[in-house]
């Protein structure tokens, strides 16, 4: 017994050490933001004196380069449409994968999986060129567009392995009544869908509003930059403005973390069922 | 008839959007890569010219120390991150099953996995820098001079890794969470009647029983590790001279500073290739699934 409360104490002693090693990068970054740079350039641990001030968040809200009012606007701007439309095309697409017979379907559906494991690197250049030439370059459209496209594979995996898991008796009664294929999917299995769709649209949305890479290729006016885009410009001239930098993150961050918070349990269902199904 | 028509319409927008941004990129960015920059078909030469580029792979690297090159140091992300993670992640999903406030715990973890990379780059600038970071200070503790550790050759690759260790722990962990969740209680009931030690059942059930999930885990690990992008690009543009540059941000270079479309082809088309080898069990469980 005695051993056992030993081994308890320290696999709680370890647990709480990790998390505490796990937290002091996000507790450095929120102490850097509240406090001018005078206290914290030798270090953001000593506390004195500490003076807790709103000038760092302000500094990068309204930064003379990169504001990151107009950035956070800019990235809803994109991400709201470029969550959306993607889920509707693919569940669309995916409903017809689970349900209907057609020719190669098989080989389609491999390919999709393919589809998602290629790195972004792969469609840049071409794509950078395509937008050029149809005049979507540095446009929040474009960007929208590829984004969308770029969602449909895993999207598209995760609705199937979904879809697959309903009954199909309900669908079948219906068509014996007449339905036709697109009211049973509108008016029968989306409503059935609602969970899955939500963990989609989150994993979505965040994998949108955390995108780097395609937006610094596709976007490059200063007043379209998105959040994402203007974290690096943040940094100061000389040296690093580290305040308002941390404020600035901190901004940035607390549309993702909220999200996480209010939607945990769907956002790790899709994670899940995503990767693993 | 018309019932093929409508149903083909489920299908004509995810296919024809995939096409265009997909598809066609990918096998425009392969043919790219067997192209001069006079575009006349080379095949593989540029291949080989680009394998001997010092950027990509530099010999006298590693005789000298850092910078290696993308290539090197994109493996050897690989090979510090994928153990530490497989390690982390099923070490916090068994242990905080057991803790109070394990809840909690996971959840802070996880943070890392919602914040945005480049921010997570920033992060891990700071926490290493000189004056501002809280890790050189540890550190002085033994005796080690502080320093920006992402300023110098020698620590700046290590620096990193161990930093995206941190940001993707969360992801392991919560995979192994939920795996562990599905191994029947029944399970360790017999065998603890059978007089198995705590050891004997994790590395003859535990582990066994988790195998799926160590598959998701190592393929979706080696595939964020090709990714590296934003890290890098936020904590030290590829620097210093070279020590941190990956394949993905090498490829950014390439195309899009250079203007050097044909080597850039070629870094992205080596990315693909990885990948696919990375991926080979999962593609080949959903083929198998799929039939």
């Amino acid at each position: 017994m005695n051993r056992k409360t030993a081994a308890t104490l320290l696999i709680h002693i370890i647990a709480w050490a990790i998390a505490l090693i796990w937290i002091v990068p996000f507790l450095g970054v929120f102490m850097a933001a509240i406090r001018p740079m005078v206290e914290i350039i030798r270090g953001w641990w000593h506390v004195d004196p500490f003076t807790p001030t709103w000038r760092n968040f302000i500094g990068a809200w309204n930064h003379a380069t990169a504001p990151l009012a107009e950035g956070m606007l800019n990235s809803f701007r994109v991400a709201i449409p470029a969550t959306i439309v993607p889920i509707l095309v693919a569940a669309i697409a995916a409903y017809g994968f689970s349900r209907f017979r057609f020719p190669l379907k098989n080989y389609l559906f491999i390919t999709i999986v393919i589809l998602m494991t290629i790195p972004q690197q792969m469609v840049v250049i071409p794509i950078f060129r395509i937008m050029k030439d149809i005049g979507l370059l540095d446009t929040h459209f474009g960007l929208i567009l590829v984004h969308t496209a770029w969602g449909i594979p895993w999207i598209l995996f995760f609705m199937r392995n979904f879809f697959t898991t309903l009954p199909i008796a309900v669908e079948e009664a219906a068509r014996i009544d007449g339905a036709s294929d697109f009211t049973i999917f509108f008016q029968i299995v989306l409503p059935m869908s609602i969970p899955a769709l939500i963990s989609a649209v989150v994993l979505q949305f965040m994998w949108v509003w955390n995108d780097f890479f395609l937006a610094l290729i596709l976007i490059f006016s200063p007043d379209k930059l998105l959040a994402t885009q203007r974290i690096p410009l943040l940094r100061g001239l000389f040296h690093v403005d580290w305040g308002v930098l941390a404020g600035g993150t901190i901004l940035v961050m607390l549309v993702p973390i909220i999200i996480f918070v209010l939607l945990q349990r769907y956002y790790i269902k899709g994670m899940i069922g995503w990767t693993s199904k | 008839m018309k019932q093929k028509l409508s149903r083909s319409l489920f299908l004509i927008p995810a296919l024809a959007l995939l096409s265009i941004f997909v598809v066609y990129p990918v096998v425009n960015t392969l043919y790219l890569s067997f192209l001069s920059p006079e575009g006349k078909f080379v095949f593989l030469s540029n291949y080989a010219d680009l394998l001997t580029r010092r950027e990509i792979i530099n010999p006298r690297g590693f005789a000298r120390g850092f910078a290696f090159g993308a290539l090197p140091h994109n493996l050897l992300w690989t090979l510090i991150h994928l153990p530490l993670t497989v390690f982390f992640g099923l070490l916090l999903a068994v242990i905080l099953r057991h803790v109070k406030g394990g809840v909690i715990i996971k959840s802070v973890i996880f943070l890392g996995m919602v914040t945005p990379m480049i921010i997570g780059g920033v992060l891990l600038r700071f926490i290493f820098d000189g004056r501002a970071g809280i890790v050189p200070v540890v550190l002085s503790i033994f005796n080690v001079a502080p320093r920006t550790l992402t300023a110098h050759p020698d620590t700046a690759l290590i620096a990193l890794i161990l930093g995206s260790v941190w940001i993707w722990a969360g992801f392991s962990m919560v995979l192994y969470s939920a795996g562990l969740e599905t191994i029947p209680k029944e399970l360790y009931e017999a065998a603890q009647i059978d007089g198995a030690t705590p050891r004997h059942i994790f590395f003859k059930i535990t582990i066994p029983m988790l195998k799926p999930i160590t598959t998701v885990v190592v393929t979706m690990t080696l595939l964020w590790n090709l990714r590296i992008f934003d890290i890098v690009y936020a904590a030290t543009m590829g620097g210093p001279g070279g020590a941190t540059n990956v394949l993905a941000l090498q490829m950014f270079f390439y195309a899009f500073r250079r203007l050097e479309f044909n080597s850039a082809a070629v870094v992205a088309t080596i990315l693909m290739l990885l990948a696919m080898v990375a991926a080979t069990p999962m593609i080949r469980s959903a083929w198998r699934e799929s039939r």
